[in-house]
């Protein structure tokens, strides 16, 4: 672990770790909150505690939660946060890379793998930095979020609504800035684009979580020209 | 929710994360199909950008926090430093809640 996380700041510009640790921040805020909800709504406080440690995926974690908490019943929150969770099948391929060899490094990287620790994967090139930031990321984040969770669910309603801070705008305009620079080519530029327009005219109509897979359809813009130039 | 529950959800997940890892270390894909999984990834990315910007499960976002990304936007395209970017957005939508816009 201290290995890991000497490797990551020696190859790491200190840019990218200051980035990782305002992410690491916004994240902890909604952690807490997690923390804090799920215990305000009568459940026991190992409970968000346990379900944040083994899933580690803040949306399914709210989605089972909430479904829940509303009387859902709990097959109907694990449903909604494991389809919200399809989307790290794909992401799990992208990254998989930036994890490194050996079995024991795939094992414990693919539990660190979040929309979070991906983007800043996918910034950068390099294939030693794209390790450095995968771990350097994906680890802050699972401590980060835990101890964040267990301090809101100890501590209660200190951070109840992080929608009067804006979070809910920070975690999108996270994703922005990291993806946005990686968007140079072409085809998957208007790939992104198409892809976004298809996710949110579908969300009226699919459960959270599907939208954005079917978005992943927009992908043929990028094999066609490539196989006009083959052709 | 009981333990069971949560260890489907925490497997089911598991699950998903940990194919391409394992998959990936067994076998050497072709580079196109290398190169898909990476445009793949970011259009992803940039779906969930685009709704969680603007939906709220099968509705819309309201004002605010769309706004606040469309900020976080403009600011990404000038470049500006990735704290700028995030606290620009969070602070916008703050400001733009304090003053009643939903």
């Amino acid at each position: 672990m201290r290995s890991l996380w000497r490797t990551a700041v020696d190859l790491l510009d200190t840019r990218t770790l200051r980035d990782i640790g305002l992410v690491c921040v916004a994240d902890a805020l909604v952690g807490a909150s997690f923390g804090a909800i799920a215990v305000s709504g009568g459940l026991p406080p190992w409970l968000p505690v346990v379900l944040s440690v083994a899933v580690f995926a803040g949306g399914a974690q709210f989605a089972a939660v909430g479904a829940v908490l509303a009387g859902g019943g709990a097959a109907a929150g694990v449903l909604a946060g494991l389809v919200l969770n399809a989307r790290l099948l794909p992401f799990g391929f992208a990254v998989a890379d930036a994890l490194g060899s050996g079995p024991w490094r795939r094992l414990v990287g693919a539990h660190l793998v979040t929309d979070e620790s991906v983007a800043f994967t996918v910034r950068q090139g390099d294939p030693h930095r794209r390790r450095a930031a995968f771990w350097a990321c994906g680890a802050s984040l699972f401590v980060c979020w835990n101890l964040a969770v267990v301090a809101g669910a100890l501590l209660g309603g200190l951070v109840h609504d992080t929608d009067a801070f804006g979070l809910d705008a920070a975690f999108p305009a996270v994703l922005l800035a990291l993806v946005v620079p990686t968007l140079r080519h072409g085809d998957a530029r208007s790939a992104a684009v198409l892809g976004a327009v298809v996710a949110v005219v579908a969300s009226p109509w699919l459960p959270p979580g599907v939208p954005v897979l079917v978005a992943l359809g927009a992908l043929v813009l990028t094999l066609r020209p490539r196989e006009k130039a083959t052709a | 929710m009981s333990v069971g529950a949560i260890l489907v959800l925490a497997v089911g997940t598991y699950g998903f994360r940990v194919v391409g890892p394992l998959l990936r270390g067994r076998l050497r894909l072709p580079d196109r199909l290398d190169r898909l999984l990476g445009d793949a990834a970011v259009v992803l990315l940039v779906a969930l950008v685009a709704t969680s910007a603007l939906t709220d499960g099968p509705h819309l976002a309201g004002v605010a926090r769309p706004a606040g990304v469309l900020v976080a936007l403009a600011l990404v395209l000038r470049r500006a430093p990735f704290p700028v970017v995030v606290v620009a957005a969070a602070a916008s939508t703050a400001l733009l809640r304090l003053l009643g816009v939903p």
